[in-house]
């Protein structure tokens, strides 16, 4: 029973990060109809950016912060740059985009901090939390960090009057054009928070999977997963999904003879292709239905 | 009277085929004017013209100043607020969203505030529904909500396109009873393509007749409702 307990409390913390990158990928695609194959090669190298900076004597808390904000602007430059001249762009054109994206972020980190694993800090620490076995500070510290993230999010959505025009943008645009709102620039705006999302989940999980250029691979693959199984047209169900895809994993490799470590990342490839035979829409999703 | 809307050969396109040839009206400051025509003459697209969301040339004048090259979305800052065909309703949020994002471009909150309440008013029935999500609304209470909405920027002008689209007869009358009072009452100018003729002209005072992206006929409201021939060979009833 306590193996259970804690095999389910370790994929609560690891499937906070997925929520993250699930919510990130939601993100983008509520705003541009398009999945971010390069999702996690941002995280990763704002993860680095993180790491160069604590390297520079930067405290953790702060560098987490200047992170953030320069994940925010690198988020809304590449949309800018390379995904606005591509709006009306056929669906493969996108995905070469996205694909280079990630070919030239991965490169990048390479180049600059090259390919050997570094030691990423964690701000909690790593000793029981609160004397119980069953999970660590530092996974605490995961869920913690994600669960204050959303509520900010959910607040941010529901409350605020930029949360109600990038709603608003991203589920009827022409109407949101036509009362007054900068659709292009609140997709720029959904592209900053969706990076700074996914440089959140890679500074939580690089203590766990080591810092490197291709740290974030399968992250994002459990990430598409979650946001899969949560429907990709609810940033509520990719949170959902996440959680649900972080405890899945854990008890499929604990319980599941034969699976173990090695075989978990075709676990959410198969539950991936489940669920898009099964449910397409996703558990909370909107089934999308197109005139032809 | 001083003019408000003045649109001088507007020409307008969809990839290669022209739909509006060189169409010229104006609207004079506290109007209600009407824009007839059969299906396919180019009325909607002239509203659409109007507010840059199709490619055109011609010149397009609000109060003075021109509104071409301008995006949709800063045309809207004039005070031109767009009911577009379809009525536009934001469906996955809740009705007082819906009237919140009429006045997105506003920066007054407390003003906001009192004129979700004067649209509760002037439309009870969204006070009710003001917690349901706008896309469970009946076809007429959605147009309600569509004429609210277009009314909390504080518009100078409203556009609307074909209101008595897909509407009961009695809510069509309801309808339009509230648009005159806006009208009157709310000193906004108001710009209204129909195909429902007949009850767009006791409303108007002014009317433009289209016909395949050309204006054939032009005046006051009651003239035209009078005129037989124009009545049989344009209108149709």
């Amino acid at each position: 029973m306590e193996l259970f307990t804690n095999q389910v409390l370790a994929g609560i913390a690891t499937g906070a990060i997925y929520a993250c990158m699930a919510l990130a990928v939601v993100m983008i695609y509520q705003a541009i109809d398009h999945l971010n194959f390069a999702q996690g090669e941002m995280a990763m190298f704002s993860t680095f950016i993180s790491w160069q900076l604590m390297q520079w004597g930067v405290p953790y808390w702060a560098a987490f912060v200047i992170t953030l904000a320069f994940s925010f602007v690198a988020g809304i430059a590449i949309e800018r740059i390379l995904f606005k001249p591509l709006v009306k762009a056929p669906v493969l054109t996108n995905v070469a985009g996205f694909i280079a994206l990630y070919a030239i972020i991965n490169s990048s980190a390479g180049l600059i901090w090259d390919f050997t694993i570094k030691q990423y800090p964690t701000p909690f620490g790593s000793s029981p939390f609160l004397g119980s076995q069953l999970i660590s500070t530092h996974q605490a510290g995961m869920i913690g960090v994600t669960v204050l993230l959303l509520l900010g999010l959910y607040f941010f959505f529901q409350y605020t009057r930029i949360g109600l025009a990038m709603r608003a943008a991203a589920s009827v645009p022409e109407s949101a054009r036509l009362v007054g709102i900068n659709t292009s620039w609140m997709i720029a705006l959904g592209w900053g928070m969706a990076t700074a999302i996914g440089a959140i989940a890679g500074m939580l999980i690089a203590p766990v999977v080591f810092l490197e250029p291709n740290m974030m691979g399968g992250v994002l693959i459990y990430g598409f997963a979650a946001a899969v199984l949560g429907g990709l047209t609810s940033p509520f169900g990719a949170v959902v999904g996440g959680f649900l895809v972080g405890v899945f994993e854990n008890l499929a490799g604990t319980y599941i003879p034969g699976v173990g470590n090695e075989l978990k990342l075709p676990i959410a490839l198969a539950l991936i292709i489940s669920v898009l035979v099964v449910k397409p829409a996703g558990l909370f999703g909107r089934q999308i239905v197109k005139r032809v | 009277m001083t003019t408000l809307l003045n649109v001088k050969d507007l020409r307008a396109y969809y990839g290669q085929v022209q739909a509006l040839h060189g169409l010229s009206f104006s609207l004079n400051e506290g109007s209600l004017t009407t824009l007839l025509g059969a299906n396919g003459a180019g009325k909607t697209t002239t509203l659409r013209a109007i507010c840059n969301m199709v490619r055109s040339s011609g010149a397009v004048e609000f109060d003075g100043k021109p509104l071409n090259n301008r995006s949709t979305e800063s045309i809207v800052r004039f005070g031109i607020a767009h009911v577009p065909q379809g009525r536009g309703t934001f469906t996955t949020m809740t009705v007082e969203e819906n009237l919140q994002l009429g006045a997105i471009t506003r920066k007054d909150s407390a003003g906001i505030v009192a004129d979700i309440e004067r649209m509760y008013a002037h439309f009870p029935v969204l006070k009710q529904r003001h917690t349901q999500q706008a896309g469970t609304l009946s076809g007429g209470e959605q147009q309600m909500l569509a004429v609210a909405r277009a009314l909390m920027l504080r518009p100078r002008l409203m556009l609307l396109d074909e209101p008595s689209f897909g509407l009961a007869p009695l809510v069509v009358r309801d309808l339009f009873g509230i648009l005159g009072k806006i009208n009157r009452e709310d000193k906004v100018s108001i710009l209204v393509v129909e195909q429902n003729a007949q009850l767009a002209l006791e409303l108007a005072d002014q009317a433009y007749v289209i016909e395949t992206g050309r204006i054939v006929m032009s005046g006051n409201a009651k003239d035209i409702a009078n005129n037989e021939e124009i009545r049989k060979s344009y209108l149709g009833y």
